[in-house]
């Protein structure tokens, strides 16, 4: 298949300060195609920023990568040169962060920032790179582009701040943008705008979107596949219509479940938000088995013992759990 | 210092014994009297067996004044520390507590203090005060008491906006006894780590001022007024600039790394990592 | 920018005359640190019908609050009084020996920068390093040692011992015989930079912002040249600043170990001699120069760092 990005097998290991190799993410494998939208789904802690990271190639001590592969558009790059990935980053692949105003240096006016990418991938002089920035700014819909170029980021509001991001991103035209949580420290209202942003640049300029996010209605939304981890394994993928209707892994069920919808739980009856009992496991305590048995109803003898291997479902879906639904 | 796990701890704690049981046993590991015994026949000897350090030019024992200097020096250092540290903890624990006027006041003076060089300031003291031991402690415990007042204002502010105080007080506690018992505790470790650096200071500061004249006058030995007398000596007595220079590095070293070492423990949030 | 300047500077007129108040006070209140002073210097013959009357030309009966106010208003027109030791006035005397303090300073301040903050650069751009652990453990020496020590034995390895250069005093103000005291007042202060410039530097490379940068396909060197290098020198500058302070104490030692004739010399003479004018004289003096300074590098940080421009 002719898959833009493919990870295969990636397993990424942590080294705690006493020199112990724990795997922080094991046996992760999903494809994207071209212009696809993809979403990784998971807690706080469950790998998936890490993996983004790994994609990137932006790992650094006490993390690494540990097995698998990571394929772009042919190219094998998990092992590449230095030089290579500094080809890659900015040039095919791009990334945005979850926290806009740490993520830009303060020091800086923001149309440099933006203006470094030309100068940077595609050799344009600074008048040329700037005047680029400006456009830029305008395609991801800040007002007054022409005085905000000089604008720096503390003046600017998280909103904006998040559309600078994004112009960054996209100035060169990757062809895949990693997206980690880029709402998440943003107002209600501003996340919607933000998303449609993304959604309607990517989709004109043919980019691919891996996006993470721990909020699974966001991600089911806009992405059209979309794959559960929980302690750095990936519990399920499906299209993102069928994950709604019908998760079949308990985590997944727990997700869908706690997720507010007005009115319908009361029709339903039920006056209580539902949640997953406990808390996500530690990377250095992860339980034996199934990672997910001790937070689980359907938990039985095996699931402590052995993990569960991928059991393919419809349209390419996966689910790893011996009772799924 | 970043060394592997508590390595500054040991070495520095190392040193620092060294330097106290030196202090401690001088006139049991000293040769000789270090005032007294001046025996001009035995002026400017270079080091060797008789005289491990040698001799200066009135013919006085190095080794032993450098054993004796240590008293000198380690008494300096700790009293002016424990000056230090009442003066600053007692208007530091008021000024956050009580505020208003008072605090103002203290804040003032503090900022004053930070506006003269410590070195400047001492000197002016001494001047005032004469030469001596004593005159060394008050005036080394007078310029730094602004460190330590201002964490330990810092702390009490910050345990008044946390409620703690205010729950104290409804409770019935006196403000003393509330300042002993909640204040104190928190604050003892960045204290500690700020006298143990301090000392370091104190020590190299009484150095300075006895190598000026102002502070331990010859014939008593002290490494600074040791220092001196090289200068003077340095043609004919080159091995005197050595030791006594050396007895302060290692003194101090020793202290800095064990401060560095107990701030890993005491003081992990520290900010003032970088002063 | 020049308003705010002004308006900085201005604030140093209040801090001065707190200090001059303390200097003031600290001198007055204590018994015989005036008159009776002279006559511990082996001026004992003098007849106390003389001592009175000098007493009453100092004006040394008034009443304090007197006392201050003329002094405050002398010194507000530059007249600091006149030396008790060579009746001259102080301002004369001081104002021979400003230049060679401020050039040994500035010097040593220099040679602190240039060594301290490229060393600590160096040593965060490869941590755990063989540079890293030299610079250091050259560091804590640094903050270990006497500097006076440090000056001796420069002076006896370069100027006595291999004759390169001369072992003290001014000399015709050539840089030959700035050297030595410049690198001994220098070596504390450098040491303490090294130190904060390492710190500093770890901190911003592991900076979200730095991440970004590096997902932008930089190069390590052009991250540390577009983006680490001014976060981290806005940390390195407030050090800078304070350190001055801590200079122009040990600057007085130095000054004196290497028989440089500054305000530091003078000052140390002068508390000899208990020529109380002029060591308030000094005093004043260096604490305006840490003040003035001070000032002037609230003003660097301002021109580096926009977040406070744009308040």
């Amino acid at each position: 298949m002719n898959a833009l990005l493919r990870v295969e097998d990636l397993r990424l290991a942590l080294t705690d300060s006493d020199g112990r190799r724990h795997d922080a993410v094991e046996n992760v494998s999903f494809e994207i195609a071209r212009g696809d939208a993809f979403g990784l789904v998971g807690e706080s802690g469950c790998g998936k920023s890490i993996t983004a990271l790994s994609i990137m190639g932006l790992l650094r001590r006490p993390l690494s990568l540990a097995g698998g592969r990571i394929v772009l558009d042919g190219e094998e790059i998990q092992d590449a040169p230095a030089a290579r990935w500094r080809e890659l980053r900015g040039g095919k692949i791009a990334m945005i962060f979850q926290e806009p105003m740490t993520a830009l240096n303060p020091l800086s006016p923001v149309g440099r920032q933006i203006a470094e990418m030309f100068v940077l991938h595609q050799g344009a002089s600074w008048n040329e790179a700037m005047d680029r920035a400006e456009e830029a700014l305008r395609q991801v819909r800040v007002p007054s582009p022409e005085r905000r170029i000089r604008d720096y980021p503390h003046q600017l509001s998280g909103g904006m701040r998040q559309r600078v991001m994004i112009a960054i991103a996209l100035a060169c035209s990757p062809e895949l943008l990693i997206a980690d949580e880029p709402t998440t420290a943003l107002d209600v209202t501003v996340q919607a705008e933000i998303v449609d942003l993304m959604a309607e640049l990517c989709a004109a300029k043919g980019t691919a979107i891996l996006m993470i996010s721990h909020d699974l209605g966001l991600v089911a939304n806009m992405c059209r596949r979309v794959a559960v981890m929980y302690a750095g394994r990936i519990v399920e993928a499906q299209p993102s219509d069928a994950i709604f209707a019908t998760p079949r892994h308990p985590y997944t069920q727990g997700l869908v479940n706690s997720l507010p919808r007005l009115g319908e739980r009361a029709q339903r009856g039920q006056q209580r938000l539902r949640e997953i009992a406990g808390v996500v496991p530690s990377i250095q305590a992860y339980p034996a088995g199934c990672r997910f048995n001790p937070r689980c109803a359907s938990a039985t003898e095996i699931c402590r013992l052995e993990a569960p291997e991928a059991t393919p479902l419809p349209a390419d879906g996966i689910v790893r759990c011996f009772h799924h639904a | 210092m970043k060394l592997k796990g508590g390595t500054s701890l040991w070495i520095g704690g190392g040193l620092v014994f060294i330097a106290i049981a030196a202090a401690l046993a001088a006139p049991l590991i000293a040769l000789t009297d270090p005032v007294l015994d001046a025996n001009l026949m035995n002026a400017e000897i270079p080091p060797g067996w008789d005289f491990p350090f040698g001799t200066d030019a009135q013919g006085r024992d190095i080794y032993s004044r450098i054993v004796y200097g240590a008293r000198v020096s380690l008494t300096v250092g700790i009293a002016s520390q424990i000056l230090n540290s009442l003066i600053g903890v007692t208007l530091g624990l008021t000024a956050g507590y009580w505020g208003g006027w008072w605090d103002d006041l203290v804040s003032g003076l503090t900022n004053l203090m930070l506006a003269i060089p410590s070195l400047v300031f001492a000197l002016a003291i001494m001047a005032i005060l004469g030469p001596g031991l004593v005159s060394l402690v008050i005036a080394l415990g007078l310029t730094s008491w602004s460190y330590s007042c201002r964490i330990t204002r810092a702390q009490v502010l910050s345990l008044k906006s946390q409620g703690y105080v205010q729950a104290a007080q409804v409770l019935g506690y006196g403000d003393l006894r509330i300042m002993f018992t909640q204040v104190l505790p928190n604050i003892l470790g960045p204290l500690i780590v700020i006298a143990t650096l301090g000392m370091g200071g104190a020590i190299l500061a009484e150095a300075a001022l006895s190598f000026l004249g102002l502070g331990i006058r010859p014939p008593f030995p002290s490494w600074g007024s040791m220092l001196s007398e090289a200068r003077d000596q340095i043609r004919t007595v080159p091995w005197l600039s050595v030791f006594p220079g050396l007895a302060i590095f290692l003194t101090v070293l020793g202290l800095n790394l064990l401060g560095d070492g107990l701030r890993d423990i005491l003081d992990p949030q520290s900010t003032s990592r970088r002063a | 920018m020049l308003a705010v300047l002004a308006r900085r500077l201005a604030n140093v007129v209040p801090t001065l005359l707190a200090v001059v108040a303390l200097v003031f006070l600290l001198f007055s209140v204590l018994p015989g640190s005036f008159i009776s002073g002279m006559n511990e210097d082996g001026r004992s013959t003098i007849d106390p019908a003389v001592m009175e009357r000098m007493r009453k030309e100092m004006g040394l009966d008034d009443p304090l609050p007197q006392r201050f106010a003329k002094y405050v208003a002398h010194t507000a027109v530059g007249d600091l009084g006149t030396s008790f030791r060579t009746r001259e006035p102080v301002t004369r005397l001081i104002g021979a020996r400003i230049w060679p303090s401020l050039k040994l300073v500035f010097a040593a301040m220099t040679f602190a920068i240039a060594v301290g903050v490229t060393l600590g650069f160096l040593a965060a751009l490869k941590p755990g390093s063989l540079i890293d652990t030299i610079s250091m453990v050259g560091a804590i020496s640094g903050l270990s040692l006497s500097q006076f020590w440090f000056g001796l034995m420069l002076m006896y390895l370069f100027a006595l011992t291999l004759g390169w250069l001369p072992s003290f005093g001014y000399g015709d103000g050539g840089l030959r015989y700035l050297i030595l005291p410049a690198v001994a007042l220098g070596v504390g202060p450098m040491a303490l930079l090294a130190r904060t410039t390492r710190a500093a530097v770890l901190d911003v490379l592991n900076a979200d912002f730095v991440r970004t940068a590096r997902s932008k396909g930089m190069s390590e060197r052009l991250v540390v040249k577009w983006h680490v290098l001014r976060n981290a020198l806005v940390l390195v500058v407030t050090i800078v600043g304070l350190q001055f302070g801590s200079l122009m104490g040990q600057a007085v030692v130095v000054e004196k170990l290497f028989s440089w004739p500054g305000v530091g010399s003078l000052l140390v003479d002068s508390v000899f001699q208990r020529d109380m004018p002029a060591v308030q004289g000094c005093i004043l003096m260096i604490v305006l120069f840490f003040l003035v300074i001070n000032t002037l590098v609230d003003m660097a940080y301002v021109a580096i760092d926009p977040r406070i421009r744009y308040r």
